[in-house]
């Protein structure tokens, strides 16, 4: 499988992360997106037309959109990752890769209008964003109160990762995490899961880290 | 503004991505644009119409809101044959521009951001090196510093212990000469010129000039663009949000001793924007 893949795009790191956690292989393609914007260039033009990464290629198959890239890799490598077949829980796991675009439109322009320059209204995409993240924080309140700690159950799904990126890389947009107590313990979750990947600006749990404090010196 | 920073080179554009539209930015604080007015021409103005002296060196566009005493710095090794030259494109960082050249220069924090990649677990310690302030340059230089690294570069298939040297030309420029890994005897040169928007807030380009035949450019730009993702998380985070230049507030160790050097020579010149005078 080839991925179309930018280091610091969180939709191609949500495959990368899949791609990790269930053994996948992937063939990396680097695309020049900032400065370059090599995305819009002719011949990745011709592959989606929509100008967007990732891209991912397998055979014959050309997929242009992340949550569906999420499906296929689950699907033939791990499949526990789509859910237990249940039919309420197959309809959230699909309700959150929907919701998982207002993530990416709403945190994700915010994370670049402020990192790398794009054009963007700021103010309207983080308050996008802050609502996006206070419906987040209260499903996975609820799941908390009932025990579990990912979005549908105890166990992670594409759900899961569809969703982490873009809210763990809110505050490069500006949007702090603080006061999302349930989001920040999700997150810890997802980042101790066995095989995790990182990404700039999402680190791995470190043991030998030191306190907050006494980094800023 | 008395602070003769003002009459310091400046990095606002990409020159390569710079078209007769423009850019409307910010330096210390004035609202400036840059724009190309012809294949080899830039022009920068401040909002009344003033224009400000321009230079196009290091792929990028340079400018200066008070009267530069000094040409822009000279980095030798960027004329020379055979290097790949590296536009790494801008990134936008919530913290003072003297915080970002002090993180640059700090390699102590290899392992904990950079890691398995500029550092590792458990070789975190950081040997002597000297450090100078060159009189007659008028820049500070880092030298004989040597650190354990995984993935020292991308050309770097395992793990070496990399040479580095710093040098401060600039207030809010700094450049990083390391270990060639398929040019042994050459210095690879990896820039960091900041761009002060306001105290608090810089745009940041990197620039790198680098021999290697073999790696895609792509994979190069990506490369340093990682490495720095890693510090902007950091840097975004730092307390207190400007630099300290008050003696008293910091105990130096070893490894930060390049950062002392670079705020003594920053107190020496009355380089403040971006600093913070007194202990809150
Ligand atoms: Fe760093």
């Amino acid at each position: 499988m080839k991925l179309y893949d930018y280091i610091l795009s969180p939709s191609c790191y949500k495959v990368r992360l899949l791609a990790a956690l269930t053994g996948t292989q992937l063939t990396l393609r680097p695309v020049d997106f900032h400065p370059g914007g090599e995305h819009l260039s002719p011949a990745l033009l011709a592959l989606n037309p929509a100008g967007s990464i990732p891209i991912l290629e397998d055979g014959e198959l050309v997929l242009t959109e992340s949550s569906a890239m999420l499906v296929y890799i689950a699907a033939k490598a791990a499949p526990e990752w789509l859910g237990s077949g249940d039919p309420a829980e197959s309809a959230q796991i699909q309700q959150w890769l929907s919701f998982s675009h207002r993530l990416t439109a709403s945190l994700g322009g915010a994370r670049l209008v402020e990192m790398l320059l794009r054009p963007g209204d700021l103010a309207a995409l983080q308050a996008s964003g802050v609502k996006a993240l206070r419906e987040l924080e209260a499903a996975l309140a609820v799941q908390r109160m009932k025990g579990d700690i990912f979005l549908t159950g105890s166990k992670p799904t594409v759900a899961d990762i569809a969703c982490f990126p873009y809210v763990a890389l809110a505050p490069d947009g500006s949007i702090a995490l603080d006061p999302y107590p349930s989001i920040r313990l999700w997150l810890r979750a997802v980042r101790a899961l066995d095989g995790f990947i990182e990404m700039p600006g999402i680190h791995r749990l470190h043991e030998l880290k030191p306190e907050p404090a006494k980094e800023t010196a | 503004m008395s602070d003769p920073m003002i009459d310091e080179w400046y990095p606002v554009a990409l020159f390569s991505k710079l078209d007769a539209a423009g850019r409307d930015t910010l330096l210390m604080g004035h609202p400036i644009h840059v724009a190309r007015t012809g294949s080899e021409r830039v022009a920068a103005t401040e909002a009344d119409g003033r224009s400000l002296p321009v230079r196009i060196r290091y792929g990028h566009v340079w400018t200066s809101l008070g009267e530069p005493k000094k040409e822009l710095f000279d980095i030798p090794e960027a004329d020379e044959p055979g290097r790949r030259l590296v536009d790494v494109g801008v990134v936008r960082v919530r913290c003072s521009p003297l915080r970002a050249v002090e993180n640059f220069l700090d390699i102590a924090h290899f392992p904990f951001v950079h890691t398995d990649i500029l550092g590792a677990e458990p070789h975190t310690e950081v040997e002597k090196y000297d450090v100078e302030i060159r009189e007659k340059e008028d820049e500070v230089w880092a030298t004989k510093v040597k650190f354990f690294q995984p993935q020292a570069a991308k050309s770097a298939a395992g793990g070496i212990t990399t040479d580095y040297m710093y040098r401060v030309p600039a207030p809010t420029c700094s450049v990083l000469y390391k270990t060639c890994p398929p040019r042994p005897g050459e210095w690879d040169v990896i820039t960091l010129f900041v761009q002060p928007l306001t105290e608090e807030l810089c745009d940041v380009w990197p620039w790198m000039a680098l021999y290697d035949d073999e790696a895609d450019m792509t994979d190069l730009i990506h490369f340093q663009q990682m490495i720095f993702l890693q510090d902007r998380s950091i840097l975004e985070n730092q307390i207190p949000r400007r630099l300290p230049l008050d003696p008293g507030m910091e105990i130096p160790t070893r490894a930060d001793m390049t950062s002392v050097a670079y705020r003594r020579w920053l107190k020496r010149h009355n380089y403040t924007y971006g600093a913070q005078l007194v202990a809150q």
